[in-house]
């Protein structure tokens, strides 16, 4: 069987695709996300470690690891939509690039504040200019700064391709955030993360953080879905099909007769 | 009721654990429920202005293309 992809690519086909979807990928990560608490709250060991072990708060780890690789998985995924944008001047792109935007940001913020948690506890601070903490906070400016220059520019065409090379220009900071644990000089600057591998990690923990990975994952798709359906919906409401569409499904959305009467005769 | 308490208490971190686990939960349903409200009101100003097209320009008369309807300032 040949699927033609590009026929996916046009907002009129895609749009009840995603509706589709999105009730499946609710769902899933509702369940997962469950799954995972459970396990890591219920199945794992109270202590982290040996000689010196974390105590109950390393079980920050099962939202804020999931939550740092979803932050720095979403913006590969913006850049990439956003480059598959200005190379092809796909209308698609740019509006997944905008759709997954909001989401990147609020797993960065949930990656910087778990974090704090678990510094507090660990390190004894909050907060550190350490460099991956640095670099992680610059990462959440960045989607702040792609979302804040695209609703800034009113020509949504421009728009596209102004923080499309917003996002581009600031990949450069996921080498440098996942590399920042790599300190050359321990008297210039202090890493505080230390050096993990998930091989070595007790594997009732990391069943958690993987579920809790997954169940973050479909989320992010089905939250993306939503927004884009929306912004689908307002970049082309001056097309056939939404006016359709719309008048399809109007007796659920359409406002009070009053309401509607005072605004058509306004 | 004993094995609850301890399971909320964390072993004395309850603070950085709920504090933690807490702020994700509420922002995860934030997220959603201000990706509702605004589905409806995008819904709905969507709406209202295919209503205001198709009362303007009347099915009955099939334009090859979609033309705006020529505004005070036009006439």
């Amino acid at each position: 069987m040949k699927i033609n992809w590009f026929k996916y690519a046009s907002p009129a086909t895609f749009y009840p695709v995603a509706g589709r979807l999105v009730p499946l990928f609710g769902i899933a990560a509702v369940v997962l996300m469950l799954f995972a608490l459970y396990w890591g709250f219920l199945e794992t060991p109270e202590r982290l470690g040996g000689t010196n072990p974390q105590k109950e708060y390393y079980r920050i780890i099962f939202i804020h690891v999931p939550a740092a690789w979803m932050s720095m998985w979403l913006y590969l995924v913006l850049a990439g939509w956003s480059a598959v944008g200005l190379v092809f001047n796909t209308r698609l792109s740019f509006m997944l690039a905008n759709a997954v935007a909001p989401t990147g940001a609020v797993f960065t913020f949930i990656a910087l504040w778990t974090g704090a948690f678990w510094g507090r506890p660990s390190w004894g601070t909050y907060w550190d200019w350490d460099p991956r903490l640095t670099s992680e906070l610059i990462l959440f400016f960045l989607y702040i700064g792609f979302m804040a220059l695209h609703s800034a520019i009113d020509d949504s065409r421009r728009a596209d391709r102004a923080a499309a090379l917003l996002a581009i220009v600031g990949l450069v900071m996921l080498p440098i955030i996942f590399w920042s644990i790599n300190c050359p000089d321990p008297n210039n600057c202090a890493a505080l993360h230390q050096r993990s591998s998930l091989g070595k990690i007790e594997s009732n923990i990391l069943i958690a953080m993987l579920t809790m990975t997954l169940g973050f994952w479909l989320y992010s798709f089905a939250t993306s879905f939503v927004r884009l359906r929306g912004i689908i919906l307002m970049r082309e409401q001056d097309s056939a099909w939404v006016r359709e569409l719309v008048a399809d499904d109007g007796g659920a959305v359409q406002p009070k007769p009053g309401e509607s009467d005072r605004e058509v005769s306004a | 009721m004993q094995s609850l308490l301890d399971f909320l208490h964390q072993g004395g971190y309850a603070f950085y654990v709920w504090s933690a686990f807490g702020m994700t939960f509420v922002l995860l349903v934030a997220e959603v429920v201000s990706l509702r409200r605004s589905r409806r009101t995008i819904l709905r100003r969507v709406g209202r202005l295919a209503r205001l097209r198709a009362q303007n320009e009347p099915s009955s008369q099939p334009s090859p293309r979609p033309s705006p309807q020529p505004t005070e300032f036009q006439r």
